[in-house]
């Protein structure tokens, strides 16, 4: 029913533009061979078609998508959005035309290509925002806290609720230096917003004191007669380590080299 | 002595209880405190050994008036003693966890004076954190054997997570290792806890604002390899303890020893890391693959395959009820093929109400085919150009990254079990296990029993 479009899609890379993409599609009733946001770079081989950002037909897309498909699907092709895989718009487009057409059944058709590509995507999103819940460090400047995270997926509004809820007393701030958001939060009121560049201050002699402890802490609860740096490495991925104080230069025990070959399942802890 | 200085002689000393879990507990943060839990339990960093941390997991002391053999505390091992006053534990804990290093608290302790007032030191602690600081984050605390009743009951308000750990998983090694402790006094406090769990859930249906006791249930802890005990027993005794006493979790300790004692093995004995991997495999089986601990272990073969999980032991000892067919299967026979785990059996149930399956597809609900191909056909037909020789049979199932994690001598012993080794095996049998334990000399020590 779609014809294909020898031409590409060009959008403001927020989520509405996307959304619009989306609408766009069905009104021509064509597949574009790519869509693009303007912000990224990309060889300029195909005619290009801008899409202009309306929030009208935004919407109208959006609430489609519980009501001909399911609730679920809105909330994957949200994850879908923040992902960074590559032609993740096209992918969602390529998910929303099967859910028009097929209604709910489109969730359990988890071998079909696309949803399946899609469900892959979504679930790197997730695993990457459950590993920060865990993996992301505060630094307390006073009466605030802040954190630096540098995250390959849009991860900010997965963890959101989650710290909000934890420290809901608390003034703080996440940087997301990746995106080049923060989100930040004080008692009462929360946002997500851009921001180009932010350096954490100095730690003052409180909190150097209570990184040592920690650091101390991490080196102290290890086995030597059981230690795995393999299994390390696997189950806490070296990218995390830069912002983490227990694994910085200095103390022992931190020069886990990462070796080629799969973990097995944890032994415990995490899951019950 | 300073704070730096306690923190680690105090974590040194705890770290060879396992349990390190935050879950089974879910809570959103109340007004004026800070903190909140999460069901499924967060891990914060990973040990050098490559274990989950996830709670500040310290002792209020090291000192102990009682002398189990096995322990680095007992009375009378010459070791550095420290104690942390319950203010010390509470600001830790606080700075701790605002600074997201940690989901909680793990508060153990050896006995000072008597069980009574270590159980009043645990309580002061926690109180300071529940009432003065606010703290609603995880807590799991040691019930402390032979305490009061009362005591415990109020130690249980406090916390998302009770253990009383069993450590020896028999009444014999209990006598001969730990002679302070008796199987009576760690069921004892194990019943009550269960107890008071089963009127608490009463009393929440009941009062919109009862205080919950222990939300996260109870576990407990075994040692494994510092005494004759069969996997069969441990698992035994597991199954039991999830029915009778309705655990959330038994964890495994794989021995280490720490002291020198003429019952329990030498010194330079490697932890047997292996045996503690298949045990925590054969746990998953009981809590989520509805298997009964008598189909995987009898008297004939007491101690697991150290190069076949569980689940492909029993596959393989169970041929006659293979293959199945994918896209019919009920979800409780999906679940006994080797290579299918939780999630893919349950994409599977659902990716198959969309259209049938075939092998193509199941590799995308990840399923790992090369375990799988030997238990399953595809709309009737078994996976095309498949060899189901002994040989590879064998060879499949048994899996090399699994066995390399866990490094030393045995990896390097496996590489020495080559194809000459394995054809003998008689048709349609087990893998004969002293033959292979042969082939694990390094493992010996924990398998001759
Ligand atoms: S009672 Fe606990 S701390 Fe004390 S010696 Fe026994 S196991 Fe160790």
């Amino acid at each position: 029913m779609f014809k294909t479009a020898d031409l590409a899609y060009t959008y403001d890379g927020s989520f509405e533009g996307m959304l619009c993409c989306v609408f766009e599609s069905y009104t021509w009733k064509e597949t574009p061979l790519a869509i693009h946001s303007d912000t990224a770079e990309v060889g300029l081989l195909l005619e290009s078609k801008w899409i202009e950002t309306d929030p009208a037909k935004a919407e109208r897309v959006l609430s489609s998508i519980p009501k001909r498909i399911s609730p679920q699907a809105e909330e994957l092709v949200r994850l879908g959005f923040y992902s960074n895989t590559p032609d993740k718009e096209l992918l969602l487009l390529q998910f929303l035309q099967l859910g028009f057409a097929h209604g709910r059944k489109v969730m359990n058709m988890l071998a079909d290509d696309t949803v399946n590509a899609l469900n892959k995507a979504v679930q790197l999103v997730r695993r990457e925002g459950h590993h920060y819940l865990g993996f992301l460090r505060f630094s307390v400047y006073g009466p605030v806290m802040a954190a630096v995270i540098e995250p390959q997926h849009y991860i900010l509004p997965v963890i959101q609720d989650h710290f909000c809820d934890r420290f809901h007393g608390e003034s703080f701030m996440i940087y997301d230096k990746t995106h080049r958001a923060a989100l930040i939060h004080e008692p009462g009121r929360e946002a997500i917003v851009t921001l180009e560049e932010w350096t954490p201050p100095e730690p003052d002699e409180d909190e150097e004191h209570y990184r040592r402890l920690w650091s101390s802490f991490y080196d102290a609860i290890g086995i030597k007669q059981r230690r795995n740096d393999r299994l390390r490495s696997s189950l806490m991925p070296k990218k995390y380590w830069k912002h983490l104080p227990e694994m910085k230069e200095g103390t022992s025990a931190k020069t886990g080299r990462l070796t080629p070959g799969k973990a097995v399942a944890k032994l415990e802890g995490g899951e019950d | 002595m300073n704070l730096m200085e306690k923190l680690e002689i105090l974590t040194e000393s705890a770290k060879y209880d396992v349990a390190c879990t935050s879950s089974g507990s879910s809570r959103s943060g109340q007004p004026g405190g800070m903190g909140n839990t999460v069901s499924m339990g967060i891990c914060h960093s990973f040990a050098s050994d490559g274990r989950c941390i996830s709670l500040l997991k310290v002792l209020m002391t090291n000192g102990c008036v009682y002398d189990c053999a096995y322990c680095v505390n007992r009375k009378s091992n010459p070791t550095r003693r420290a104690a942390f006053t319950p203010q010390e534990i509470a600001d830790i804990t606080m700075q701790f966890y605002r600074r997201n290093y940690i989901e909680g608290l793990f508060l153990s302790s050896g006995i000072m004076r008597n069980p009574d007032y270590t159980t009043e030191q645990l309580i002061a602690a926690l109180e300071l954190l529940r009432n003065d600081y606010k703290f609603g984050g995880y807590i799991h605390v040691k019930a402390i054997p032979g305490a009061d009743d009362a005591l415990l009951s109020r130690l249980g308000l406090l916390a998302d997570r009770m253990s009383v750990n069993i450590e020896l998983p028999s009444q014999g090694s209990l006598e001969k290792l730990a002679p302070d402790k008796s199987k009576q006094s760690i069921l004892q406090p194990m019943g009550l806890i269960k107890e008071r769990i089963n009127e608490n859930r009463y009393d929440v249906v009941k009062y919109n604002h009862a205080p919950r006791f222990a939300p996260a249930g109870q576990s407990t802890q075994m040692i494994v390899g510092a005494t004759p005990d069969t996997d069969q027993r441990i698992i035994t005794l597991t199954e039991g303890l999830y029915k009778k006493y309705g655990l959330k979790r038994v964890f495994f300790s794989a021995y280490t020893p720490v002291v020198e004692h003429s019952l329990l093995p030498a010194l330079d004995t490697k932890p047997p890391l292996l045996r503690e991997h298949r045990l925590y495999q054969a746990d998953w089986l009981l809590r989520f693959y509805g298997f009964q601990a008598s189909e995987l272990l009898d008297e004939k073969a007491p101690n697991f395959n150290p190069l076949l999980d569980p689940k492909c032991s029993w596959a393989v000892n169970h041929r006659e009820q293979f293959p199945v067919e994918i896209n019919r299967a009920p979800y409780e026979m999906l679940l006994r093929v080797p290579g299918i785990g939780v999630r893919s059996a349950q994409r599977i149930v659902k990716a198959r109400r969309a259209g049938s399956l075939d092998f193509q597809a199941l590799k995308k609900l990840g399923v790992v085919l090369k375990r799988a191909q030997f238990f399953i056909t595809c709309r009737g037909r078994m996976l095309e150009g498949l060899k189901v020789g002994e040989h590879t049979l064998l060879r499949s199932l048994m899996s090399g990254p699994e066995l390399a994690q866990f490094q030393g001598p045995q990896v390097e012993q496996l590489s020495l079990f080559d194809d000459a080794e394995l054809s003998p095996l008689p048709a349609a049998a087990a893998l004969p296990a002293a033959a292979l334990e042969t082939a694990i000399t390094a493992e010996g020590a924990a398998f001759d029993v």
